[in-house]
């Protein structure tokens, strides 16, 4: 177990800089999700610290040791694939004991070691199996089992869940969590999928183009996203962007400070009938209302903007398309941001 | 699924000329063979004895041909060998390069588009002990070269360009199969602490056996039957009988010395190796390499 620690970390291909300068501190112990959209380089990093990416510039620390350039051997991590990478002509029992064989370990500590993680994930029945004879959640699990008989400094995770149906992965990030807290290794996670972003992490950090947008915890990104993008990017539906100028004269606007120019609603902020207390009121026309289940999203036009928005509301309101509605928002609801910056004013 | 076909003739008409060929260029011949292996013939065709199996008897109790037998096991056994090897090596080495990779494997495929004549020819001339480019460095380095009268040198000679002609072939089979072996695995593999050396032998190795046996079959039908050109060009089967394998002695015997019986006779025998070979070796495929 080890504190994991990025320090102004830089890749470049050729003259091509993909992550420009992301520090990160992780405690020891501590799990810790790298999210943002598709390219943003989080896969990148995560195989920066794995050292199957070498570090163009930047301190890489696991524990007190510099690891820039380290071979992966070295690092004393391990590593989940979103592929599983599961040696695809050896027995389950050997695909775990991999590892730990090329470290020279005892006959007796491998068997113990494998007996125990297999007892822990539940595949001891399968351990004479090969890959291929696997269901995708065993083999996730098969996956999650060599890196674990390991007892490495840092668990690395690329997308495991990524390649499992939406059950099997609702299931498997349930695992993943109790797996990890109770045997307390440091993780580093990776995904694009802000719900696993958001159920799994300690802490978070939201990384856009290469750059970290945002770092805290789940709570603390999605009630104050530090910038549009951040905003935007975790919370379904996404947050509505609206322009301060729009908002004046429609209620009190005295939170808003006044270099903000643009003001961010979550679509659950919005309330169809007035709370008590101050807010604010906005005028639209409903455009489209979407039943999903308990709750319903309708799709809104705000009166003298062009730009669609959401609301999202429990039950199912008895409204036909087209119909006027006021919403109303109390004004702590209010995220402002600046325009020109992306970030919160 | 069941093919229809608008007209009930035109599938026959369809697969017939593949039949035609086989018919022509195999069944016929073997025919040819199996009835000639049991008769006894002067070379002008003027005489002919039935004598059942006594060419065969007789094949088989000629020292000639036991001697064949090994040199043909041995030139068989080292040049799929050592083509294999030598394919494989220069595969895992082109896999590494980063610039150039396409015009590295271009240059590799080119031998393969080179006659076999031609080839033995290319050798020939490179190793003449009297001229040859590559024979000259070889006695500065005090070896007494001469495969014109020394039998192991001609051996190696034979097998060097049997070899060479049958590396582009296997190095394209052993890259499409590396290529198929996920990157994933081999990072999994170098985290889980195997260096490059125990990462080729315990993944990269393993993962290549459906190619590696693919390509023992080919290189092992290839040794046997499709080296005739080279042996021609380059030795002649000599010298002596030193590098006389079966086919060959298959040509000298019957077109050369026109014993046809004994010829024949050795062509049959030469048809069930071949065939008691590949069945051994598909059943051999359809067990052990598996995986997946």
């Amino acid at each position: 177990m080890a504190t994991v620690t990025l320090q102004d970390i830089r890749k470049s291909y050729g003259p091509t800089e993909v992550i420009h300068g992301v520090s990160i501190d992780i405690a020891d112990g501590e799990f810790v999700v790298l999210v943002g959209p598709s390219g943003c380089g989080k896969s990148t990093l995560l195989r920066m610290v794995a050292g199957l990416e070498s570090v163009t510039s930047g301190t890489l620390r696991i524990g007190e040791r510099v690891v820039n350039d380290l071979e992966p051997a070295e690092r004393d991590i391990a590593m989940v694939f979103q592929n599983y990478a599961l040696y695809p002509h050896m027995s389950v029992r050997n695909n775990l004991a991999y590892g730990l064989k090329n470290r020279g370990f005892a006959r007796a500590e491998i068997d113990r070691r494998v007996a125990e993680a297999a007892a822990m994930l539940e595949i001891a029945p399968y351990l004479d199996r090969k890959p291929g004879q696997l269901s995708g959640g065993q083999r996730q699990r098969v996956a999650m089992g060599r890196a674990l008989v390991r007892e490495p400094a840092a668990f690395l995770f690329d997308e495991p869940l990524s390649n499992l149906d939406a059950k099997l992965r609702i299931q498997m990030r349930v695992e993943i969590r109790r797996l990890q807290r109770r045997v307390g290794t440091t993780s580093l996670y990776v995904t694009h999928d802000q719900i696993e972003a958001l159920t799994l992490a300690d802490r978070l950090v939201v990384l856009n183009g290469g750059v970290v947008e945002q770092i805290g915890t789940p709570e603390e990104v999605f009630d104050r996203p530090a910038t549009i993008f951040v905003a935007g990017f975790i919370g379904t539906p996404p947050m509505n962007m609206v322009p301060v100028d729009w908002l004046r004269g429609k209620g009190e606007l005295d939170a808003v400070p006044a270099a903000a120019d643009v003001v961010g609603i979550r679509p659950d902020d919005l309330d169809l009938e007035a709370p008590p207390g101050s807010h604010l009121t906005l005028p639209a026309t409903l455009e489209l209302l979407e039943p999903a289940g308990a709750e319903s999203h309708l799709y809104v036009r705000l009166d003298g903007l062009d730009q669609p928005a959401t609301v999202r509301t429990q039950g199912r309101p008895a409204l036909a398309d087209g119909a006027r509605l006021a919403l109303h928002v109390r004004p702590e609801a209010l995220h402002p941001f600046v325009k020109a910056t992306g970030r919160r004013a | 699924m069941r093919a229809t076909f608008p007209h009930r003739f035109l599938p026959y008409l369809l697969v017939a000329p593949q039949l035609a060929i086989s018919l022509i260029f195999f069944y016929w011949p073997a025919g040819q063979a199996l009835h000639q292996s049991v008769l006894r013939e002067d070379p002008f065709g003027l005489k002919t004895q039935f004598v059942g199996l006594a060419n065969f008897r007789r094949v088989l109790g000629d020292p000639a041909y036991l001697n064949s037998v090994q040199v043909t096991a041995f030139f068989s056994v080292a040049t799929a060998f050592l083509s294999m090897a030598i394919a494989l090596v220069l595969a895992v080495q082109a896999e590494k390069i980063l610039r150039g990779k396409g015009f590295y494997r271009t240059l590799m495929i080119w031998p393969y588009a080179v006659a076999a004549a031609i080839a033995g020819m290319l050798w020939l001339f490179l190793f003449n002990p009297s001229f040859g480019t590559l024979a000259y460095p070889l006695r500065q380095m005090g070896i007494a070269w001469d495969p014109l009268l020394n039998g192991n040198q001609a051996m190696a000679l034979v097998i060097g360009a049997a070899s060479w002609k049958q590396i582009s072939y296997n190095f394209l089979f052993f890259v499409a199969g590396l290529q198929a072996i996920p990157k994933s695995l081999i990072e999994a593999a170098a985290i889980d602490g195997a260096g490059r050396t125990r990462r080729f032998w315990t993944i990269v190795f393993p993962l290549l056996a459906p190619t590696t046996f693919f390509l023992l079959v080919v290189n092992t039908v290839y040794a046997l039957f499709d080296t005739f050109g080279i042996i021609h060009a380059v030795t002649g089967g000599g010298p002596g009988k030193s590098t006389e394998t079966l086919v060959y002695k298959v040509y000298n015997d019957g077109f050369v010395n026109l014993q046809l019986g004994s010829s024949a006779a050795q062509s049959v025998i030469l048809m069930v190796i071949v065939i008691a070979l590949t069945a051994f070796q598909f059943r051999y495929i359809e067990r052990k390499v598996h995986y997946g």
